[in-house]
């Protein structure tokens, strides 16, 4: 009788382990098999092809702003007055929501470059126009639910968390940038 | 069926919305014969090729742009630009072919231990009615890639309705949305291709609720009576089925990495052009039978006819055979004749794969006519003088079936 038991637990066991065994290689298979569903859906090469983009700064006047579209959304490349670099660099770090210095968002001073989507909920900032509502620190004013951006393109004030963000470029030349 | 689960929150919700019961006694508990070989796979790899061929559509769908103009190269870009596309793509293509494949076999299935037989009549229709389905969904779905093949088969296969006396002609321009396969077209067959395997999934599921009312029949295709005869789905057929599926994913995944294109035409690859009509026209190796027989009659309205036909008179095939035994292992003669019917099946999907011409031509003639013959004359007269085997009372009396399950 104990004999018998005894191959029964034997067998129960091998049959368990075969269970657990199966099963976890159906599972890493299907997940396996899974994953180019899944990255079907991500950007396809020619979407990633679109990714990067010149640009040229030639003909914005200093003061001035201008959008370009990369990725679907907007550049905002401003050139910045000697006053806007001051103002944008005296402010006490300990102020800010989301502490950066100035320096470390550009390459050159003049040249300020951000994507123009509010890191609130997606909304485009007004401020590139010289008619535009700049909000209370000259820089940008989110009209969605009123976030407002320095000169440096960093988050003063409303409900947005963080600095409208800096892509990554470089200078080509004097006058020519290339994004992505 | 009202067993109550350990799991009270599932005692809960099951009291309430009886799935997890249904389930459990369709999937776990089902009292299954215990004889059943490997030919009762292919219903559940039917199932499961359904089951990927709605999620690679799904996705396919993501980056398909049905436009007469973008369709052709919006599938270029699944197959180079999409991540994995080109493995999507390949899938659902060689995923048609295998579903036909596997179909096919799982309809011989039927015929060969007579499946189709009271009380699995309504069962076998609905069967039948998955088959059609699937030849309009296939049929459709081919167009959209919008090569030559496409273009000139959806144009052949419209083409048909119009053997239809007096309407035909109006019938075949509202097919179309114009007068001729067009952009119009197009987007309806995309928008009919993404709608079937839905409403294939809801015949499914009746197929397999008529199924489970009297359970699956058996290689002996005797009723099953006694307790013993039946065992539980799980694990043993699950199992089972799942081994089915390795088996085939191999298989399946041989003609997706190494013979995608085996089973098309190249011709599929060069744009569709409504001026010019690709040399030889022929539908996809799943086709072939039924393409024959429509080429092998020289009048239009009969061609078109006789085609329908072959696939139809499969709903009466329970009357047809008026052999009381069910399965093939007691019925010497009908078993040859099985074989005989089953290659002359394949002979027609030979033919139909060439130029109708010639001996060609001829041959086909003859498979036409004696695929009805033996439906029309064979069957029901061989129920009436065929001296069947002794069909034994139960399984275990049937010598095929080991001693040890005594």
């Amino acid at each position: 009788m104990i004999n018998k038991n005894k191959i029964f637990k034997l067998k129960k066991d091998r049959r368990s382990f075969l269970k657990l065994t199966t099963t976890s290689m159906a599972t890493i298979g299907s997940a396996f098999a899974v994953w180019p569903f899944i990255d079907s859906m991500n950007p396809s090469a020619d979407v990633l092809a679109l990714g990067i983009k010149e640009f040229d700064l030639s003909n914005i006047e200093e003061g001035f702003s201008k959008t370009f579209k990369w990725r679907g959304k907007p550049i905002f490349i401003k050139h910045r007055t000697k006053q806007e670099i001051n103002e944008a660099r005296k402010v006490n770090l300990s102020k800010l929501k989301d502490p950066q210095k100035d320096e470390d968002r550009v390459i050159k001073p003049e040249w300020l470059i951000v994507v123009g989507v509010c890191s609130h909920l997606g909304c485009i900032p007004l401020g590139q126009k010289k008619s535009d509502t700049r909000g209370d620190f000259n820089g940008w004013f989110c009209p969605c639910h009123g976030s407002h951006y320095d000169t440096s393109g960093r988050v003063r004030k409303g409900p947005a968390p963080k600095n409208l963000k800096v892509p990554k470029y470089k200078f080509i030349n004097e006058n020519k940038i290339k994004i992505g | 069926m009202a067993k109550k689960f350990k799991n009270k929150t599932l005692a809960w919700l099951d009291y309430r919305l009886p799935i997890f019961s249904v389930l459990r006694e369709a999937l776990v508990d089902h009292p299954t014969p215990r004889n059943l070989n490997y030919w009762w796979n292919f219903g559940s790899l039917a199932g499961i090729i359904l089951v990927i061929m709605i999620v690679s559509g799904l996705l396919l769908s993501m980056h398909y742009v049905a436009h007469v103009d973008l369709a052709f190269d919006s599938v270029e870009h699944i197959m180079r630009d999409v991540n994995y596309g080109w493995l999507i793509r390949y899938i659902h293509s060689v995923g048609a072919s295998m579903f036909f494949l596997i179909v096919y076999i799982h309809i011989s299935r039927g015929l060969y231990y007579g499946s189709y037989k009271s009380p699995r009549e309504v069962l076998w229709w609905l069967g039948i009615i998955i088959f059609l389905l699937m030849i309009a969904a296939a049929f459709l779905g081919y167009t959209l890639p919008w090569g030559q093949m496409s273009f000139w088969g959806a144009t052949v296969i419209t083409n048909l309705f119009s053997a239809i006396p007096l309407v035909g002609d109006s019938i075949v321009t509202w097919l179309w949305g114009g007068f001729s396969v067009d952009n119009p077209t197009l987007n309806r067959f995309y928008s009919l291709h993404f709608l079937i395997p839905f409403i294939i999934v809801g015949v499914v599921f009746l197929h397999i609720v008529a199924l489970h009312k009297f359970g699956s029949n058996n290689p002996t295709g005797i009723d099953l009576t006694l307790k013993q005869e039946k065992i539980p789905f799980h694990p043993y057929y699950t199992i089972k089925d799942f081994f089915g599926f390795g088996v085939f994913f191999i298989i399946f995944g041989i003609f997706i990495f190494f013979l995608p294109n085996s089973l098309g035409h190249p011709v599929n690859y060069i744009p569709a052009d409504p001026l010019v009509t690709p040399e030889h026209i022929v539908p996809e190796w799943y086709f072939l039978p039924f393409y024959a027989i429509l080429r092998a009659i020289p009048f239009k309205l009969l061609g078109v006819l006789a085609m329908l036909g072959s696939i139809l008179i499969l709903f009466v095939l329970p009357w047809l055979d008026t052999c009381k035994v069910r399965s093939c292992r007691f019925r010497p003669i009908y078993k040859q004749f099985y074989w005989i019917f089953i290659f002359n099946f394949i002979v027609l999907g030979w033919v139909g794969s060439k130029v109708p011409e010639g001996h060609y031509l001829i041959i086909s003639r003859i498979c036409t006519a004696y695929y009805f013959v033996h439906f029309l004359i064979i069957l029901p007269v061989l129920g009436m003088f065929e001296k069947t085997l002794p069909v034994p009372l139960n399984i275990f009396k049937n010598p095929r079936v080991k001693k040890k399950y005594k």
